[in-house]
C-alpha cells in the first residue's frame, strides 16, 4: 500500500480535495504550512463572539457523519455529550482496519487539520482533557504527532492539551468502548454497554470518540462553514471522504472523493482497473464483497450500500481480480479476523474459529458437497451475539462472499479449489511479527 | 408493564441453567451459550425468567423492564 495523495484529483471540480488540499508540498504540513493551506483557526468564530455549542449546530447543519465506519451523525454525538459536565475527548486514530490507510495519511502528513478538529470539539463539548490514540507500535507516528503537539503548545493554540497516547494494536482495540476502557486502566477490549462512552465514558464523564478523520472535516466546517461542506456530496449524504483503494487498480493509494461517487468512478481515479475484475471489496473486512457489476454504479454513501447488501464502513475499497479466488481471499480476512477476537463472548469465540475454518475448508480443500450450507448455517449462530460488531462485520463479509462467489462456491464445493486459489493474496493481511498481542 | 431479557455475552460462560429453567423463551446454541427466541417475556413466564436470571452462575442474564428509552435506542444511538 502507497500512501499518496491523488496524481490530479478531479480536476474538473474546483470543490476537491479539502483534507488532501495540503499534501504533497512539505512531506509533513507543520503549523506555518498549515495555516496557510488552510487558514488560521478561530475556535469561536473570526469576531471571537460564538458560544462553544454553536459549533455544535453547524456540525449538524453540515451533515457531517463519523468517517470511522459507524456512520452516526457528528453533530448528534456531539449533542449527547455537551453539558453533562466536565467531557472528554478520543480521537481515535488507531486504524484497526489493515485495508484502509488514510488515518494514517491525515496523522503523518496532516497532524493539524486532526489537532485542530480535536481542539474544536473539546471547546464545544465543554471537555477538559483531550486524547488523540494511536497504535503503540508506531513509534514515528506518535512521535510526529508529540512535535505537533508541542509546536501547538508553544503557539498556545490548544486551550485543553492534547495527549497523545499508543494503544494495543489488536482489531477490536480500536472499538470505542475497547479504548475507553483501555483509558480507564483495563484491558483494551469492548465492554458491555450501556453505559456507551457518551453517558460514561473516561473516568465514568461524558466522552465524545470521534475518528480522526471525521475531526480533521470538522476543522474545515468551523472553518468554512456548514454550506460549504454541503456544496460536495449529496444532499442526504453531504461532504467530502477519503478512501483507501488497493488492489487490481493502476495507482493504489488513498483519494478524497465526494460522497455518492459511484464505486467505478473511485475505480478510475485510482488509474482504473490494472486487469479485469470480478469484484469490489467496498468498506474493508467489516464491508462486503460486491460482484463488479453490481458494484461499479453503487454511490460511495451509507445508503447507497446497505441497498446493496454492503456497507461503506471505513471507505475502503479493493478491486479482485478475475484471475483471484474470492473465497480463498475471504477464507484468509476470517481467519484473521477469528484471532483478532478479544476472546470475552462464546458465540465470536466458538463461531468465528468455526466459520473460518468452514470457509477454509470450501476455499482450499473443497467441501465435498457439503461447506456451503455448513457455512450458511454457521452465520445466524454468530450474529448480533456479541458485545460488540466483532462478529457481526465478519459474518456480513463471510455472507457477501457467498453471495458474490456464490458460482465459485459451488465449483469449489463439488469439485474441489479453483485456480485462483494459487494466485498471491491480494488483501493485506497484518503477518504476526507485526502483532500486538497484549491487551493492556 | 412488559419485562424483557437480555444477555451479557462477556459475562456469560455458557453454563446452560437458563435453557434448563426458562427452556419456552432459551435455547442452547453449539457451544452452550443461550438463544433467546423473544427478548420480550410473556407476563406468565415472568416468574422463571426471574428465577432464571437470579440463578445464572455469571448473572449474566438480565431481567429488565420494558423501558421507553429502549426505542430510542433503536432509532440510533451514538454508535
Amino acid at each position: 500500500m502507497t500512501v499518496t495523495a491523488p496524481p490530479s484529483p478531479q480536476a474538473d471540480n474546483a470543490a476537491l480535495p479539502r483534507l488532501l488540499a495540503g499534501v504533497g508540498r512539505d512531506l509533513v504540513l507543520g503549523l506555518a504550512g498549515h495555516e496557510r493551506e488552510y487558514g488560521t483557526l478561530w475556535l469561536r468564530g473570526p469576531a471571537g463572539n460564538r458560544r462553544p455549542e454553536r459549533l455544535i449546530d453547524i456540525v449538524e447543519a453540515a451533515g457531517l457523519t463519523g468517517r470511522g465506519g459507524s456512520g452516526f451523525p457528528t453533530g448528534r454525538k456531539m449533542r449527547s455529550v455537551a453539558g453533562r459536565g466536565e467531557a472528554v475527548v478520543v480521537a481515535n486514530g488507531a486504524e484497526g482496519e489493515p485495508a484502509s490507510a488514510k488515518d494514517r495519511l491525515l496523522l503523518s502528513y496532516l497532524p493539524h487539520l486532526v489537532l485542530d478538529g480535536i481542539t474544536l470539539a473539546a471547546d464545544a463539548v465543554g471537555a477538559t482533557e483531550a486524547h488523540l490514540c494511536v497504535h503503540r507500535q508506531e513509534h514515528d507516528l506518535i512521535d510526529g504527532l508529540a512535535a505537533a503537539v508541542a509546536e501547538r503548545r508553544h503557539a498556545g493554540l490548544d486551550p485543553v492539551p492534547i495527549q497523545v497516547t499508543g494503544i494495543p494494536g489488536r482489531y477490536v482495540s480500536s472499538e470505542q468502548s475497547s479504548i475507553v476502557q483501555y483509558l480507564n486502566g483495563g484491558p483494551a477490549k469492548p465492554t458491555f454497554s450501556p453505559p456507551r462512552p457518551h453517558e460514561s465514558g473516561v473516568r465514568g464523564r461524558p466522552t465524545l470518540v470521534n475518528n480522526v478523520e471525521t475531526l480533521a472535516h470538522v476543522a474545515l466546517i468551523a472553518r468554512h462553514g456548514d454550506r460549504w461542506f454541503r456544496s460536495a456530496g449529496l444532499p442526504s449524504a453531504p461532504g467530502s471522504m477519503l478512501v483507501t483503494v488497493d488492489g487490481a487498480v493502476r495507482w493504489p493509494g488513498v483519494y478524497e472523493i465526494e460522497l455518492g461517487t459511484a464505486a467505478g468512478e473511485v475505480v478510475a481515479l485510482a488509474g482504473g482497473p490494472a486487469e479485469d475484475l470480478q469484484a469490489l471489496l467496498i468498506g474493508g473486512f467489516f464491508g462486503a464483497w460486491l460482484p463488479v457489476e453490481v458494484a461499479w454504479p453503487v454511490p460511495m454513501t451509507q445508503a447507497g450500500l446497505r441497498a446493496a447488501g454492503g456497507a461503506l464502513g471505513a471507505g475502503v475499497v479493493v478491486a479482485l481480480p478475475g484471475s483471484s479466488c474470492g473465497l480463498a481471499e475471504t477464507a484468509r480476512v476470517m481467519r484473521y479476523l477469528a484471532e483478532q477476537g478479544a476472546g470475552q463472548c462464546g458465540p465470536c469465540l466458538m463461531g468465528l474459529p468455526a466459520l473460518a475454518d468452514g470457509v477454509a475448508d470450501l476455499a482450499f480443500q473443497g467441501g465435498r458437497g457439503r461447506a456451503v450450507d455448513a457455512i450458511a448455517a454457521l452465520l445466524p449462530l454468530i450474529e448480533g451475539r456479541g458485545a460488540c460488531r466483532h462478529p457481526d462485520g465478519a459474518t456480513q463479509l463471510a455472507r457477501s462472499a457467498m453471495r458474490a462467489f456464490i458460482a465459485d462456491a459451488r465449483w469449489h464445493d463439488q469439485c474441489g479449489p479453483c485456480d485462483g486459489v494459487r494466485r498471491a493474496p491480494l488483501l493485506p493481511i497484518p503477518g504476526d511479527g507485526e502483532e500486538d498481542w497484549d491487551w493492556t | 408493564m412488559s419485562h424483557q431479557l437480555r444477555v451479557n455475552p462477556i459475562a456469560c460462560r455458557g453454563h446452560g441453567v437458563c435453557a434448563e429453567l426458562l427452556p419456552e423463551i432459551i435455547e442452547l446454541d453449539p457451544w452452550g451459550y443461550p438463544i433467546l427466541r423473544s427478548a420480550v417475556i410473556p407476563p406468565a413466564l415472568v416468574l422463571h425468567a426471574r428465577r432464571a436470571a437470579a440463578t445464572c452462575p455469571t448473572l449474566a442474564l438480565i431481567l429488565e423492564r420494558a423501558q421507553i428509552h429502549r426505542r430510542h435506542k433503536s432509532a440510533g444511538s451514538p454508535a
